[in-house]
C-alpha cells in the first residue's frame, strides 16, 4: 500500500451539537488517523456543523449484513419494556 | 511549548502598544496575510490529494479574513479612510509592508510547509501579542486569528514531520525547502524580538522530531519588506491580484 | 441587493427541495424504500451508479478549473473569498460523491486514474473558457443553477449513500447560485463596461448551460434512442426522476424572468411564453456542438486534463511519503507494545 502511495479509507462521524450522537456524515482518504481528523474538520465541519469528529477506519468495521438482519433486530422488537411508552403513568405527573 | 509564550507575549504587547497603535505596524500584520492569502490561494486545483486541496483553501480563507479586518481598521487609523479594497488595490509596491517570505512564488509542497510552519509559529507569537492591543479592532481580530493560525502552525507540523520521515525523496525535499526559506528568516526575528525566540523554539522541536537538520546560516538574508522593499517576485503578484480592480476605477463589483 | 428580492432563485429554494429535506431530516422515510451499500442489487444498477457517481465526482473536480482561474484576480477582497469558498466547496462536493462510490466497493484512486486517462466522463460544462470575470457570475447564475436543477431530484435517489450526499450538497449550491446572481446583477448595474462584459458572459454561457440537461429523451435519431433506453432505466430503478427535456424547461422557466431582473438578454430570437403550454418555447439547441465538445473537441478539454493530471503527478511524492510515514509509525506503534 505504502509503495503506491495509495491512503486508505476513513469514516466519518460528527456530533452536530452537545447533547447529540455522533452521526456518520461519509467518509474520506488520509494516510493516518491524526490526519484523518484535521482532514474531516475541513471537509464536513466547513460550516459548523459539529463540535467533535471521530474517524475511523474503514476497514476495522464490522457490518452486519443485511441478510441476517432479522435475526439481528427482530429480537428488539419484542423488548417493549425498552421504549418509555411502555410505561404507564399516573396523568398528574409531568416532566418525564 | 507554547505555554511558555503566553506570559512573554503578555508582557511584550503591553511594551509594543505602551503608546498608540501604529498603523504601519497594523499595516504589516495585514499585509502578510494579504499577500500570503494570494499564494494560498494558486494552490487550489494543484494540491497533491483533494483533501489538501480543502486544507490550503481553509487557511487561504481564513488569512484573508484576518487580512480584511485588519485593513478595514487601517484604513480609520490612519485617518485615510480607505476601505480594504482601496488599500489591497491601490497601493503600489512601495507601499506594502508584507515580509518578502509570503511573496515568494509559490513552490512545491515542501516549500509549502516549510513557509506555512515558520511563518504561523511567528505569526502566532505576534497575534497573541496583539490580543492585549490597546485597540480594540485589532484586539479583536488577533483574539479570533489566535485559533486559527494555532491550527494553520499544527497543519504544517503534521505535514513536516510526514514529509521528513517519510521517503527519501520527501526528506530530501524537506531539507532543501528549510534551506530556501532560511534566508527569509530574520525578517521574522527582527519584527517582534520577544516572540521570535518562541517561535524558533517550537520550530525546532518540530524538526527534531522530524529528524531534519537545522540548515546552515544562509550568505545573505532578505530585508526591507516592512520598509516597502520587496523582490521581483512582488510585481507580479501585484499585478496579477490589482489588474481587473484597477482596469475599471470606480467601479463597484 | 443580494437577490433576495427575487423569490427562490434555483431548486434549492423551492418546495422540492425543502420537502427532500424534511423526508430526510424528518425521519420519515421508510428505510427500505432506499438502498445500502450492502444490500443485494443488480450488476447493471451498480454499474450505472458507479459511472453516474464518478462522473458527477469528476465534474466536480474539474469544474473547480475555470472558477479557480480567477482567484488570484478577483476584483474585490469581498469577491475573492468568496470565490475561494466556492471553489473549495466544490472539492469538498467532488469528495462527497467519491466517498459516495466508494460505498459501492470501488476505489477513488481507480476512478481518478479514469478519468486520468479520459476513459471517465465529467461535465462537457466545463471544456468551455472563463474569459472574464463575468464568467464566473455566469457560471454561478447558471451553471450551478442547472446542476441545482438536476441534483435536486437526486436526493430522492434510490441509493441511499448518493441520495445523502446530495442533500448536502444542494445545501450548499444554493450559494454559489445566489452569489453568481449577484455578481451579474452587480455587474448590470455597474459601468458600460460592466455591463457589456456581463452580457457577454451571458451570451457565452446560455447554450452551454441548456446543454448540462443532456440530449433529449425523445428517440428522433441514434444518440436519442439511447438517451431514451437508457433514461426509462434510470428511472425504473429511482436514479433519475425526471426526464431531461422537463428538467431543462423546468430550468428555461425559473432562469427567464430573473434575467429580466437582471436586466440581461438571453441569446435566444425564439424565446418566448407559450400561453398554450404554459411554459416559455426556446429555439434549437446546437446538438453538434455538444457532441463535439463531449468527444474531446472543445476549447479546454485537454487544458482542463493536463491541469488534473498534473496536479496529480506531481502531488505523488506527497501522497507516497504520507503513507512511508504511516506504514513506519505503525510498525514502531507495534514494536513498542
Ligand atoms: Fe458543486
Ligand atoms: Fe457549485
Amino acid at each position: 500500500m505504502s509503495g503506491t502511495g495509495e491512503w486508505p479509507l476513513f469514516e466519518v462521524f460528527v456530533r452536530g451539537k452537545r447533547g447529540l450522537s455522533h452521526t456518520h456524515v461519509g467518509s474520506l482518504h488520509a494516510p493516518d488517523a491524526t490526519m484523518a481528523l484535521r482532514n474531516a474538520r475541513d471537509l464536513y465541519t466547513r460550516r459548523q456543523e459539529g463540535v467533535s469528529i471521530w474517524v475511523v477506519p474503514s476497514g476495522v468495521i464490522t457490518a452486519s449484513s443485511p441478510e441476517e438482519r432479522d435475526s439481528f433486530f427482530d429480537p428488539a422488537g419484542d423488548k417493549v419494556y425498552r421504549h418509555p411508552t411502555f410505561y404507564e403513568v399516573p396523568e398528574d405527573v409531568e416532566y418525564l | 511549548m507554547t505555554e511558555a509564550g503566553s506570559g512573554a507575549a503578555t508582557a511584550a504587547g503591553a511594551s509594543r502598544h505602551a503608546g498608540r497603535v501604529d498603523p504601519l505596524v497594523v499595516l504589516g500584520l495585514a499585509d502578510d496575510a494579504l499577500v500570503y492569502a494570494q499564494r494560498l490561494g494558486e494552490w487550489l486545483t494543484r494540491a497533491p490529494e483533494i483533501e489538501e486541496d480543502m486544507a490550503l483553501g481553509n487557511i487561504g480563507l481564513d488569512l484573508l479574513g484576518q487580512a480584511r479586518g485588519l485593513l478595514t481598521r487601517v484604513g480609520e487609523l490612519d485617518g485615510t479612510g480607505r476601505d480594504e479594497d482601496a488599500l489591497a488595490f491601490w497601493r503600489d509596491e512601495r507601499e506594502f509592508r508584507n515580509v518578502q517570505l509570503v511573496e515568494r512564488p509559490r513552490g512545491d509542497f515542501a516549500h509549502e510547509m516549510a513557509r506555512l510552519l515558520w511563518f504561523s509559529a511567528h505569526r502566532l507569537e505576534r497575534l497573541r501579542q496583539e490580543q492585549q492591543s490597546p485597540d480594540e479592532v485589532v484586539a479583536g481580530v488577533a483574539g479570533k486569528a489566535v485559533k486559527e493560525v494555532a491550527y494553520h502552525r499544527d497543519h504544517a507540523t503534521q505535514w513536516v514531520l510526514r514529509l521528513g520521515d517519510g521517503t527519501e525523496e520527501s526528506r530530501a525535499r524537506m531539507q532543501q525547502a528549510l534551506v530556501d526559506v532560511a534566508p527569509y528568516l530574520p525578517e521574522l526575528t527582527e519584527d517582534d524580538p520577544v516572540g521570535a525566540p518562541v517561535a524558533r523554539e517550537y520550530v525546532e522541536a518540530v524538526l527534531a522530531e522530524a529528524g531534519l537538520g537545522a540548515p546552515p546560516e544562509p550568505r545573505w538574508h532578505a530585508r526591507g519588506g516592512r520598509t516597502g522593499i520587496h523582490s521581483e517576485a512582488m510585481g507580479f503578484l501585484l499585478a496579477e491580484m490589482q489588474h481587473l480592480h484597477r482596469t475599471h476605477p470606480g467601479a463597484s463589483w | 441587493m443580494d437577490g433576495s428580492q427575487v423569490g427562490p432563485l434555483n431548486a434549492a429554494e423551492t418546495e422540492d427541495y425543502a420537502q427532500v429535506v424534511e423526508e430526510h431530516f424528518g425521519g420519515l422515510i421508510d428505510a427500505d424504500q432506499r438502498i445500502e451499500p450492502r444490500d443485494a442489487m443488480p450488476a447493471a444498477y451498480r454499474d450505472t451508479l458507479v459511472r453516474q457517481m464518478a462522473q458527477h465526482a469528476h465534474s466536480e473536480i474539474i469544474g473547480m478549473q475555470p472558477e479557480g482561474n480567477w482567484i488570484t484576480r478577483a476584483p474585490s477582497l469581498r469577491r475573492k473569498a468568496i470565490l475561494m469558498a466556492k471553489v473549495q466547496d466544490e472539492a469538498g462536493h467532488g469528495l462527497y460523491l467519491y466517498s459516495a462510490a466508494e460505498t459501492l466497493g470501488v476505489d477513488r484512486s481507480e476512478l481518478l486514474a479514469k478519468l486520468h486517462a479520459g476513459k471517465q466522463k465529467y461535465s462537457s460544462i466545463f471544456n468551455y473558457p472563463t474569459l472574464t470575470w463575468a464568467d464566473v457570475g455566469a457560471i454561478g447564475w447558471l451553471v450551478d443553477g442547472a446542476a441545482i436543477m438536476n441534483q435536486v431530484p437526486l436526493c430522492r435517489c434510490s441509493y441511499g449513500p448518493y441520495a445523502r450526499a446530495m442533500v448536502r450538497i444542494c445545501k450548499e449550491e444554493s450559494f454559489h447560485q445566489r452569489q453568481g446572481f449577484e455578481i451579474l446583477w452587480t455587474l448590470a448595474r455597474g459601468t458600460e463596461a460592466q455591463r457589456e462584459m456581463a452580457q457577454d458572459a451571458v451570451d457565452r454561457w446560455w447554450w452551454p448551460s441548456l446543454m448540462m440537461f443532456g440530449p433529449p429523451d425523445t428517440g428522433e435519431n441514434v444518440n436519442g434512442a439511447a438517451t431514451q433506453s437508457h433514461t426509462k432505466q434510470s428511472m425504473a430503478w429511482g436514479i433519475k426522476r425526471f426526464a431531461n427535456d422537463d428538467l431543462r424547461q423546468k430550468f428555461v422557466d425559473m432562469t427567464v424572468p430573473q434575467a429580466e431582473k437582471l436586466g440581461l438578454t438571453l441569446p435566444d430570437p425564439d424565446l418566448r411564453w407559450s400561453e398554450e403550454r404554459g411554459h416559455w418555447d426556446f429555439g434549437e439547441i446546437d446538438w453538434e456542438e455538444f457532441w463535439r465538445v463531449l468527444g474531446g473537441d472543445g476549447p479546454c478539454n485537454a487544458q482542463r486534463l493536463a491541469h488534473r493530471r498534473q496536479a496529480h503527478e506531481e502531488g505523488a511524492w506527497v501522497r507516497e511519503a504520507a503513507a512511508a510515514y504511516a506504514a513506519k509509525h505503525a510498525a514502531r506503534g507495534q514494536g513498542a507494545a
